[in-house]
């Protein structure tokens, strides 16, 4: 990829968002693990771009054949970019849950509440002991 | 995700077989049921549009009906059908041996409390004898109501402990052939009454997702195991689950009990008046009659109707439906069809606003999104019917 910040920290939520760190801003999607439980991605409904979310707060939507399940703002901040293209293409979140199916950039406001998060071991923990 | 308790679930006799396909297990109708898959709802959905699918419906209620006196006597038919008539609003004597007809049942103020589908058993021995299936949420009411109203005159078997299964798809006829040739013979909504091998077989031209297909009631021993897996086997044959189900209907545009109809909800609103053959509305004498035969004069007040939302959001039930700010209706089934490529939905509105291309605004999340009626179904049934 021509674009490297997916090499950047990476941390996760219970509710199966990542966060990639770059600096004071925040590429936000859903884990891989995720996109297998909700299935055929069919429609996301992004953020718009400027509006500033709370931690938890209800951010954008995805929805499957079956059904709709929100995605939560992992930190609080600013979103200041929405990847448009899962507009015309929902199946990006399905195909690269990891890369091209991220939905949106926050500003972070308070850098503290990425302590609350997990790193890739212990999701990957996480996952295994829900999937038990 | 929600955790759920599956300690109080029954199993359908498929189970292992469900695990072993990498079925992903849900509750639905207090039945441990695969919701998809490995390749999940959308292909299992195309796949059964193109070639053909299997589903396991072996948590609905199918059962059979019979005279406690005067099985296969002449006029048994006739008799049977009368009880059951009292239920129902359906013309059950008319049927000819082996066809098979929906019908719904109604309460007294003529709300339906279920869907079903009425066979008369085609082997004259039987005559007396119907066929029923009902819907799997609700089975143990709709027995224990049959049993209540005609208890002292039928005799009611439960037909649920045997393993039932749809084949759907235009490729089911000739996969079915060379196991049941005489199915090749069925037209739609034709039932055929196998023996073989010592082992008995309700084989119905029959299914819920728009296409030609089969419904068969099987033992639920190593033979009709062996059957399904057969089935499977060939090319042309995928396991599908209840989510492809669901998305089938809906373009098909038939009702799911619960949340297209139900006990508040008459045939006519539900646009199920079809039912209801001309002879029983001369005669009036199905539960619910005054007011049914009201709104069938009148017109009914709401009407269920086909939504098409113009965006990509999909609506799901108990979305609003508003026209100019103001609540109109409710959808009560939306999702996604794969065929469609799109959203669909179904829901009720006034009736004034039910023909197709009235514009609508479908409240999804809070922000209105354009819609309008569309005619049902969303995609053309394929049934096989033979006179």
């Amino acid at each position: 990829m021509a674009e490297d910040w997916t090499m950047h920290p990476r941390y996760y939520t219970r509710e199966h968002e990542w966060v990639t760190v770059h600096g004071e801003l925040a590429t936000i999607g859903i884990t891989k693990f995720a996109a297998e439980q909700l299935g055929d991605v069919v429609f996301v409904e992004l953020p718009e771009k400027g509006k500033s979310f709370t931690r938890g707060d209800d951010m954008a939507v995805v929805e499957s054949v079956k059904a709709a399940s929100d995605v939560y703002a992992p930190v609080s901040g600013e979103v200041v970019d929405v990847n448009g293209e899962l507009e015309g293409a929902p199946e990006r979140v399905n195909e690269a849950p990891d890369a091209d199916g991220w939905f949106c950039v926050l500003k972070i406001a308070d850098a503290d509440e990425l302590k609350t998060l997990m790193d890739e071991e212990a999701y990957t923990k996480f996952c295994a002991d829900e999937a038990s | 995700m929600a955790e759920t308790d599956t300690s109080d679930l029954r199993q359908t006799p498929l189970h292992d077989l469900h695990l072993e396909l990498g079925g992903k297990m849900v509750p639905f109708a207090g039945y441990e049921m695969p919701v998809q898959y490995r390749e999940g709802v959308r292909a299992e959905h195309l796949w059964c549009r193109q070639q053909a699918s299997l589903f396991d419906v072996s948590h609905m209620g199918p059962c059979f009906l019979f005279l406690k006196d005067g099985l296969g006597k002449p006029g048994a038919h006739e008799r049977i059908a009368a009880h059951l008539e009292r239920l129902v609003p359906s013309n059950i004597a008319g049927l000819k041996p082996g066809q098979a007809r929906l019908t719904v049942l109604l309460n007294g103020e003529g709300g339906i409390l279920d869907d079903l589908i009425v066979t008369r058993l085609p082997d004259a021995s039987l005559d007396g004898m119907l066929y029923i299936v009902v819907n799997g949420a609700v089975k143990h009411d709709d027995w224990a109501r049959i049993e209540r109203e005609l208890g002292d005159v039928v005799s009611l078997q439960r037909a649920d402990d045997r393993l039932l299964v749809a084949l759907q798809g235009p490729d089911a006829e000739s996969v079915i052939a060379p196991h049941f040739p005489e199915a090749v013979e069925l037209g739609f909504m034709r039932c055929a009454h196998v023996q073989k091998d010592g082992e008995r077989y309700m084989i119905s031209r029959a299914g819920y997702t728009g296409e030609d297909g089969f419904e068969l009631l099987l033992p639920s021993n190593e033979t009709g195991l062996g059957l399904v897996k057969t089935l499977l086997d060939d090319r042309r044959v995928k396991p599908s689950g209840l989510g492809a189900r669901d998305s089938l209907r809906l373009e098909a545009g038939l009702c799911l009990y619960g949340h297209d109809m139900d006990a508040s909800r008459d045939p006519v609103e539900a646009d199920l008046a079809w039912v209801i053959q001309k002879s029983r509305r001369e005669r009036a004498d199905f539960p619910g009659a005054e007011r049914i035969l009201k709104a069938l004069g009148e017109g009914p007040a709401e009407r269920r109707v086909g939504i098409r939302p113009l965006e990509r959001a999909p609506a799901r039930e108990g979305t609003e439906i508003q026209v100019d700010g103001e609540k109109v209706g409710v959808i009560t089934s939306g999702g996604f069809g794969p065929s469609v490529d799109g959203p669909v939905a179904m829901g009720y509105v006034r009736a004034e606003l039910s023909a197709p291309g009235t514009p609508l605004e479908l409240m999804v999340r809070g922000k209105p999104r354009p819609a309008e009626v569309a005619a049902l179904p969303f995609v053309a049934h394929r049934y096989k019917r033979k006179s």
